[in-house]
């Protein structure tokens, strides 16, 4: 085989050569890309509902996948937040002699905010990034290239059902994340201040009311969302072969979780604003 | 198929193609045609840009300037929608097969056809036809990690013709395979070529595939691989070389114009 002759390679530009100022503009160019080609992908897995084909397999898998897979681990999570919480309170609680108090701190906490926040990042670090190493190596395997050059639309077939997934699952891993806390949370009280059953779950079980039940679940929504887009644009986006596929899986999982936290903040805003309680 | 209307027009046209990434341009200016029935090999070393010539010609990718003709369509005039149903009429064969890791062979060879939601009593016959027609109906139920590396080269040929497209694109078909090996591919691309007639592009870096497509055909009557006639009156035209340096068409021409040309870049192909 022939080697290659001066000619052949072009010049490359040096990167030290090139100014700050460029450096700086490509940066803000290539993130304001980025933002766009996300949106895009997180629009179209959306306007991908309104028409057929659609992949009710696709989404059943997905739905055992990331839904049944993250039981465990959000289970095992639920437990020691409740259990924590409780540990750390109880405390503070037997100074004031408020032990009663205990169920209510411990179940607004937990499915106010707790509850959905640990629950996804917890499907973060779980999902976002199995999401992205699976379509990452399919990219980089031309999995993705063979599908589109069959016609069909990944977009379709590997987006849509992982976003509905997610979003289907997510509220409902809550609701198991929040009743398995309250279980920790009492199994403590009950331990170190001697409640009984009946005092905790009188309490925990009055204190929520709807806005609050509202609040708990109407985030999980927004989060499963970002999950599975984030994960899937990142998977979609690798490039440079298997090292890319683990470089997509990192920041798919960084991105996801600083996200989750960001826009749970501007939620709690906009809830508190239409749910006040 | 729908574009039947214009038998003699070129199934594929490049017409001053243009692609690069960031700061260097891989193709800069390519200009070919492929007649029907023939087999275009497109000769290149590694990273001259013959992966991306084929996904060109897929509209798998969008040139920079240029256009790309498939069909009698212009590829940059349609959008992603049209193109996804347009690629249906194609069969790509990919440099590594590209299978679908979490299907089965028989899913995967099936997949475009259950796509089109073809019946199901259908398909498996089909499929079926696919993998005897590559020799490899015995791994029908096997996942694709099962198969070495030839096997599943022609698994991805079967799942590339079961549609029985009137155009496939073949990236490097036996890139990394024993001799043997080889030389199987290569017959089942003569088979598709002379009992089909399908037209087709096949990128490579081995030259002596290339001739061997050029000095041989399948023939029907005794199911063989004959050699072609030495003076080439057999079938007319069937195979053109098509060599790229430096993002360019460099050469163009059969196999005998290839050997007699001299050219000490083309020279250094030959060894
Ligand atoms: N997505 C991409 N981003 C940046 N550069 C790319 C991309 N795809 C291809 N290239 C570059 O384009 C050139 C041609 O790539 P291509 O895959 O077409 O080569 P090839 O001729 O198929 O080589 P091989 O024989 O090794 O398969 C290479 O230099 C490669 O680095
Ligand atoms: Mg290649």
């Amino acid at each position: 085989m022939a080697t290659t002759t001066p000619h052949e390679t072009p010049p490359e530009v040096a990167p030290a050569s090139r100014p700050l100022t460029t450096v700086v503009n490509d940066t803000i160019k290539n993130t304001l890309l980025s933002v766009q080609d996300y949106t895009e992908l997180a629009w179209q897995s959306i306007v991908n509902l309104v028409s057929p084909p659609f992949y009710f397999r696709d989404l059943l898998d997905q739905v055992d996948v990331i839904g049944v897979g993250s039981l465990p681990i959000i289970i095992l999570t639920g437990f020691f937040i409740g259990a924590i919480m409780v540990l750390e309170t109880a405390a503070q609680f037997q100074r004031f002699g408020t032990t009663a108090l205990t169920g209510n701190a411990v179940s607004l906490a937990l499915i106010r905010e707790l509850g959905p926040t640990i629950t996804a990042l917890m499907v973060a670090g779980r999902s976002a990034s199995g999401i992205a190493s699976e379509l990452g190596s399919m990219v980089v395997t031309e999995q993705v290239d063979a599908m589109r050059a069959m016609g069909t639309d990944p977009g379709r077939k590997l987006v849509t059902p992982r976003m509905v997934a997610c979003v289907a699952v997510l509220p409902l891993l809550t609701g198991v994340a929040d009743f398995v806390g309250l279980i920790g949370g009492f199994l403590v009280a009950h331990v170190t201040l001697g409640l009984s059953a009946a005092e905790f779950w009188h309490h925990a079980i009055d204190a929520p009311g709807t806005n609050d039940l509202i609040h708990g679940l109407s985030k999980p929504l927004v989060f499963g969302f970002i999950i599975a887009t984030v994960g899937c644009y990142k998977g979609l986006k690798v490039r440079g072969g298997t090292e890319g596929v683990g470089r997509a899986t990192t920041s798919a999982v960084v991105i996801a979780s600083v996200s989750i936290l960001a826009s749970g903040f501007f939620l709690d805003k906009l809830l508190m604003y239409l749910f006040p309680v | 198929m729908t574009n039947a209307a214009a038998p003699a027009a070129a199934p594929i046209v490049f017409e001053n193609v243009r692609l690069g990434f960031e700061q260097t341009e891989v193709l800069r200016g390519i200009n070919f045609s492929v007649t029907p029935r023939e087999t275009a090999v497109l000769l290149g070393e590694t990273g001259s840009g013959k992966t991306l010539i084929l996904k060109l010609a897929a509209g798998l990718l969008r040139p920079d300037s240029g256009r790309v003709r498939v069909l009698g369509r212009d590829l940059g005039e349609m959008s992603e929608r049209e193109l996804l149903d347009f690629r249906r009429q194609i069969g790509f064969v990919f440099q590594e097969g590209a299978l679908f890791d979490s299907l089965t062979v028989e899913e995967n060879v099936a997949f475009r056809l259950r796509e089109e939601r073809v019946d199901e009593s259908e398909i498996a016959v089909r499929v079926v036809e696919a993998l005897e027609f590559v020799e490899m109906a015995d791994a029908i139920a096997k996942l694709p990690g099962e198969l070495s590396g030839g096997m599943r080269r022609r698994v991805s040929i079967a799942r590339a013709l079961v549609s029985r497209p009137s155009i496939v694109l073949y990236d490097s078909p036996t890139a990394g395979l024993d001799p043997v090996t080889s030389q199987r591919i290569i017959t089942l691309i003569l088979r598709l070529r002379d009992l089909q007639g399908v037209t087709a592009l096949l990128a490579t870096h081995r030259l002596q595939d290339a001739f061997a497509l050029a000095n041989f055909r399948f023939d029907p009557a005794s199911q063989r691989v004959l050699r072609e006639h030495e003076d080439g009156a057999s079938g007319g035209p069937k195979t053109r070389f098509l060599v790229l340096r430096d993002g360019q068409v460099y050469f163009e021409g059969n196999d005998r114009q290839i050997r007699d040309s001299g050219d000490p870049y083309l020279a250094k192909f030959l060894e």
